[in-house]
């Protein structure tokens, strides 16, 4: 297989069906034909060529267009089978998913764990298929521009006759070209924006050629923009971490190697009241109860100036004061943090009264923090309560008869205190809960009787940095860019030439025909040159 | 060249520039879970840390001796069986391996209540920002980082230790050859 010279002398790549030159026809089939076809100018499409080593059959394989639309296909129906249950990344976190899609969507949800839909898109072979769907867009653009590239820079303004004889639009009639016809159309067509080019008396007008790489524009923007989501997943570039924090704490900002903590000075929930505006939300207020009106944390952000090692004592300097709200998010370096979620009245501090169980008098009260306890508590006048015990979780005793915690969260508190009054000078033992106190050390005069519960609201706040963004959106503009210059504008050539006493007249266009012979119409109109016709009734 | 071959060259290193591009986004979409982990093998990374008695503990003072890091929490049943043979054996590796013992960010009362009773002289800090634990990607407890005298990690060990001698293992790993 070699190349094939065309009989005007140009030497044209194997598998070319039109001369890039000429535009003879050089295959058998295209020269039975009765119109060229023109969409890559009868250029030799790549993959169509050779066909023998492996790389060979993996191009022809991606370069495919009916392939890329079947990987396109795939993709959305696999994309939407995620869309059916929600996504691991949404599920609550207090349960495992392995439990919660069984419990919560029954024999269903249990297959669609197993078949891995949970977690549809960061799967594998989802990945794989976005990837082929990239490699298919690269190697299918590449086999077309290149060739239709070097089709257009080579093309010929005296175009054999055979050529115009097989376009859309063509006329031919006996005559002489002119020269004062010819400068007279070149004007009108200059006037149209046409690039005139006149070669052996023959003349080429085109316009408008670089809207035939829209969709190879097109293709790299999409290409940038699957870059741009393959950068996600670089260290560094795509941070998304959820903190949840109690009012008044401080705590490190996950994602920032703990260079920033954050404060959470208070949570605020506020609902929309009756009549506050009653058109807009009486009615929803009656259907549902509340309404929410503004999820708000007050938040301070602190660098820390002595972050060298792990562990080492923080030393905070303020940077901000915010109050974060939905779509309200504090900003800092390229950290985005947003308000997410909320917990109410998770347990703070509890309130116990050392109590005479007999006669009922109280000797005072003491307030254990449930995140920092004391050892003891003095309560004056020779009363003094000791905690012996904190089990934040309590579940029970274990063989031993220790009292046992089934994790360090506040949701069971239990104490295990010893009272010291006048009368009990070594002590008695109270074990305490909520609504409940028992004597495990055998029966007491006194008991720590639970008087209050102190509360506080738990946020949740997003941490969120995306460096890709600016990729995307440079992805999208391009695409954007492709889009436009590929369906705005139309790629026009008029064609005309005298040969042995006959002048030919063909025009082409990618589109809107119309408009093309409007356009040759006003320029030939009033000449002695043939107008071409329409020989494709549509 | 031949043009033939030109073309096959350029076709290959375009696929295998895409092949490269694919296999890095599909390698570190399988390891996103495990990224920054640590393994055996790897540097420990340093911190720095407070004792219940206010001692500072540098990791990199350590150089030279063994380290066994032990997380913590005081509600892990595991860790409560695991913390006597740390006891007995810190004692008896003195000057050779140390213990470093981390909580998990509990309280001061819950931490010395519970050395206390079990009667631990080791060292004991609590990494109230769980800084430490976050970079060491501790998960569940107790996960004990086994710590060679030149400072590189020997083993992580998830789980408790119910033997005395599967500790003692441990420790005769990392005590420094003299």
């Amino acid at each position: 297989m070699g190349k094939v010279k065309c009989e005007c002398g140009h030497v044209n790549p194997n598998g070319t069906i039109l001369c890039e030159s000429c535009g003879r026809a050089l295959t058998e089939k295209a020269k039975q034909e009765k119109f060229v076809d023109m969409r890559y100018e009868g250029s030799a499409r790549r993959s169509q060529t050779y066909n023998k080593t492996i790389i060979d059959k993996v191009w022809n394989f991606f370069s495919s267009v009916k392939v890329g639309i079947w990987i396109i296909v795939l993709l959305l129906v696999a994309a939407s089978f995620g869309t059916i249950l929600p996504q691991e990344f949404y599920i609550p976190s207090n349960m495992p998913a392995e439990m919660y899609y069984e419990d919560v969507y029954g024999q269903f949800g249990k297959i669609y764990y197993m078949i891995g839909f949970h977690d549809l898109y960061n799967s594998v072979w989802f990945s794989a298929l976005v990837a082929a769907l990239g490699v298919s867009l690269v190697i299918a653009s590449l086999d077309r521009v290149v060739p239709l590239y070097r089709a257009l820079k080579n093309q010929r303004v005296d175009r054999h006759e055979s050529f115009m004889k097989k376009q859309r639009l063509f006329a031919e009639q006996e005559g002489t070209l002119q020269a004062s016809e010819i400068e007279k159309i070149k004007v009108k067509l200059a006037k149209k924006r046409y690039k005139v080019r006149m070669e052996n008396g023959a003349l080429l007008a085109e316009k408008n050629r670089f809207t035939r790489w829209g969709p190879y524009v097109n293709h790299v923007g999409l290409i940038i923009f699957l870059l741009g989501a393959l950068l996600r997943s670089v260290p560094g570039m795509y941070i998304d971490e959820l903190l949840w924090i109690r009012e008044g704490e401080t705590l490190q900002v996950p994602g920032t190697d703990g260079a920033y903590y954050v404060k959470n000075n208070e949570f605020t929930l506020e609902n929309y009241e009756e009549g506050e505006d009653p058109e807009v939300f009486d009615e929803a207020i009656d259907r549902v109860g509340t309404v929410a009106k503004n999820y708000q944390t007050d938040a301070i952000l602190y660098r820390d100036e002595n972050n060298e090692l792990p562990g080492a004592e923080p030393e905070l300097t303020e940077v901000q004061a915010k109050s974060i709200q939905v779509n309200q998010p504090m900003k800092f370096d390229q950290f985005a943090v947003y308000q997410t979620s909320f917990r109410q009245d998770e347990m703070k501090a509890m309130h116990f009264a050392l109590t005479n169980k007999e006669t009922g008098e109280e000797f005072g009260e003491i307030v254990v923090d449930l995140f920092d306890q004391q050892e003891s508590y003095d309560l004056g006048s020779g009363y003094k309560v000791e905690l012996r015990g904190y089990y934040p979780d309590f579940d029970g005793f274990s063989e031993s008869g220790e009292p046992v915690s089934k994790s360090p969260l506040p949701n069971n508190p239990a104490f295990l205190f010893n009272m010291i009054t006048p009368e009990t000078p070594d002590g008695e033992m109270s074990f305490a809960q909520i609504r409940n106190t028992m004597e495990p050390l055998g029966e007491t005069e006194y008991k720590m009787a639970f008087k209050n519960l102190e509360t506080r609201d738990v946020s949740a706040l997003t941490i969120r940095k995306d460096l890709t963004l600016p990729i995307l959106a440079v992805g999208g503009i391009v695409f954007m860019i492709g889009v436009i210059q590929g369906s705005y504008w139309n790629h026009r050539r008029l064609w005309i030439r005298e040969k042995e006493g006959r002048i030919y007249v063909a025009g082409h266009t990618n589109k809107n025909w119309h408009g093309l012979k409007r356009e040759i119409h006003s320029v030939l109109n009033g000449t002695a040159i043939p107008e071409p016709e329409d020989r494709q009734k549509d | 060249m031949d043009k033939k071959k030109k073309r096959l060259y350029m076709r290959a290193a375009i696929l295998a520039v895409l092949a490269g591009l694919v296999i890095y986004a599909l390698y570190t979409n399988v390891t996103k879970e495990s990224r920054g982990a640590l393994e055996a093998g790897d540097k420990a990374p340093d911190f720095v840390l407070t004792d219940l008695k206010g001692e500072t503990h540098q990791l990199s003072d350590y150089e030279g001796k063994g380290v066994f890091l032990n997380f913590w929490g005081t509600w892990c049943e595991p860790c409560k069986e695991e913390m006597p043979h740390m006891e007995k054996l810190a004692n008896e590796y003195e000057g050779q391996v140390e213990i470093l013992a981390v909580n998990v960010g509990e309280s001061d009362f819950q931490v010395n209540n519970f050395a206390k009773q079990y009667g631990l002289t080791f060292p004991i800090a609590i990494d109230s920002g769980k800084e430490v634990m976050d970079t060491y990607g501790v998960d569940p407890l107790p996960t004990t980082f086994m710590i060679k005298p030149d400072g590189t990690i020997d083993q992580i060990v998830i789980g408790g230790l119910i033997q005395e001698e599967q500790v003692r293992a441990l420790f005769e790993r990392v005590k420094p050859s003299s």
